[in-house]
């Protein structure tokens, strides 16, 4: 039976809200994280999740193995602003049990 | 100044939803003109995903949006909509006789009756490079996108960027430029393969002087860009010389100036009457397709059809006021274009069987 899982997200303005995150419904962060609202529409999964934009770019602060970046992903961050060695794609990361205690902050707007 | 553009409806954003438009007017046997900020129309279709594929517009179990843009251009073509590309809607004024002047970043104005912004999630402003002094030599030798490469005519260009525009300018520079380089940060590029391949034979060939993994770290001249500088990771920094520095690293979008038209904003997306027209607070002035909001909105192509054919009457009311007006079918009335062109449904026989 999937549950939900807990995550802690920081916004763009460092504020930290920890949410629930259902993992039923193919989810990814980029997606917890407009049906929260912690970032303005239309400034976060530009692209709609194709990792052809960095507007859901995150660092990733906790130590939980995520899945490898895609070469998409890869070259996406490659050409991103303000990119650090723990930065990843929100929309790459799918909501598994896996995920649960993840904790991300969100980079800033491009 | 330059000659004002007058139309019926003047669409701002040629994406789907404003091409689409084009051709509900022109049922309507009304004029349009659209203006984008790319150089191309299609809207985020043709700039963010051409080769994408996308499943859920009717009737097509699966198009790519590169496709999806030619079909669009191709149904409303005999409709004439004209086109100021490459520019970005700056200011809208409301006229004494009740039409509108929107003049672009470039000065083009254009005036009309009904104004239907079709802007997606905004104008598409290129991502630019971290380079301190860049600003300085914009439109001085640097530019974020190529709208005529004819001006690069037997000049020596560097292109920087590692995806699809930067792989497709590069190739088709190497026959116009007389020389091209192309920097990138990393030595994979993400590109069509057939590109990717190009690029590769080009380069054998030495019509494309490679450099990679570096990065453009500086740009030098007197009021024109003269030479940059690149760094490879762990060497000491080289200077090229050039005549045109071009970074390609994508496009990011920006409401931009249309936040300042007085039009309620809601969640960066315009507030419209959806129960009736997608009028905006401002009479005549409509939103149409993703850069609108109300309740239970979708950002979906196929509901910015939707939303474009409702605008079409109601511009219809407002540009022949008082004129009544019953739905045809294209299948019984047939298309008649602006350009004299007549589609219609061929006729049956009526014939007796012996």
């Amino acid at each position: 039976m999937p549950t939900d899982i807990s995550i802690t997200v920081t916004d763009r303005n460092g504020k930290t809200h920890t949410i629930e995150a259902p993992t039923d419904m193919a989810l990814n962060l980029m997606e917890v994280v407009r049906m929260y609202e912690l970032a303005p529409e239309g400034t976060i999964g530009i692209c709609g999740g194709m990792a052809m934009c960095a507007s859901c770019q995150c660092y990733v602060l906790s130590n939980h193995q995520l899945t490898k970046k895609t070469q998409d992903e890869d070259a996406m961050l490659s050409e991103a602003l303000n990119v650090k060695p723990n930065s990843r794609l929100g929309c790459q990361i799918q909501m598994t049990q896996e995920m649960d205690g993840l904790n991300v902050e969100l980079a800033p707007e491009e | 100044m330059s000659k004002m553009i007058t139309t019926d409806i003047l669409i701002i954003g040629a994406g789907p939803t404003g091409l689409f438009a084009v051709f509900e007017a022109g049922l309507l046997k009304l004029k349009c003109h659209l203006i984008d900020a790319l150089p191309q129309p299609g809207g985020q279709c043709s700039e963010i995903y051409p080769k994408k594929p996308i499943y859920d517009i009717p009737a097509y179990p699966e198009i790519l949006a590169g496709e999806l843009t030619e079909k669009l251009l191709e149904q409303s073509k005999q409709f004439e909509p004209g086109f100021t590309l490459g520019e970005r809607a700056e200011t809208i004024e409301k006229q004494t006789d009740g039409t509108f002047i929107v003049t672009t970043n470039k000065g083009t104005q254009h005036q009309a009756p009904v104004v239907a912004i079709a802007g997606g999630l905004g104008s598409f402003e290129p991502r630019k490079p971290a380079i301190a002094n860049i600003a300085d030599y914009e439109d001085r030798g640097v530019a974020y996108m190529i709208k005529d490469p004819e001006i690069y005519r037997n000049k020596r260009v560097v292109i920087a960027g590692g995806g699809d525009s930067a792989l497709d300018w590069s190739i088709f520079l190497s026959d116009v430029a007389s020389k091209v380089t192309l920097i990138h940060r990393r030595t994979e590029f993400r590109g069509a393969l057939d590109s990717v391949e190009k690029v590769q034979e080009l380069k054998n060939k030495g019509k494309i002087n490679l450099i990679t993994p570096a990065e453009v770290t500086g740009l030098f001249g007197d009021n024109h860009i003269d030479a940059i500088e690149y760094k490879k990771t762990d060497d000491t920094p080289k200077r090229i010389e050039t005549d045109a520095f071009i970074p390609l690293f994508g496009l990011s979008p920006k409401l931009g100036p249309i936040a300042n038209w007085g039009l309620e904003i809601e969640k960066n997306a315009i507030k419209v009457n959806n129960a009736l027209d997608y009028q905006t607070n401002i009479p005549g002035v409509f939103a149409i397709g993703d850069v609108n909001t109300y309740p239970g909105k979708l950002k979906l192509i196929l509901c910015g059809f939707h939303e474009a054919t409702l605008m079409c009457q109601a511009a219809y009311k407002i540009i022949n006021p008082g004129k009544r007006y019953v739905l045809k079918y294209t299948t019984v009335s047939g298309i008649d274009g602006f350009d004299g062109s007549r589609k219609e449904a061929p006729k049956s026989v009526v014939k007796s069987i012996s």
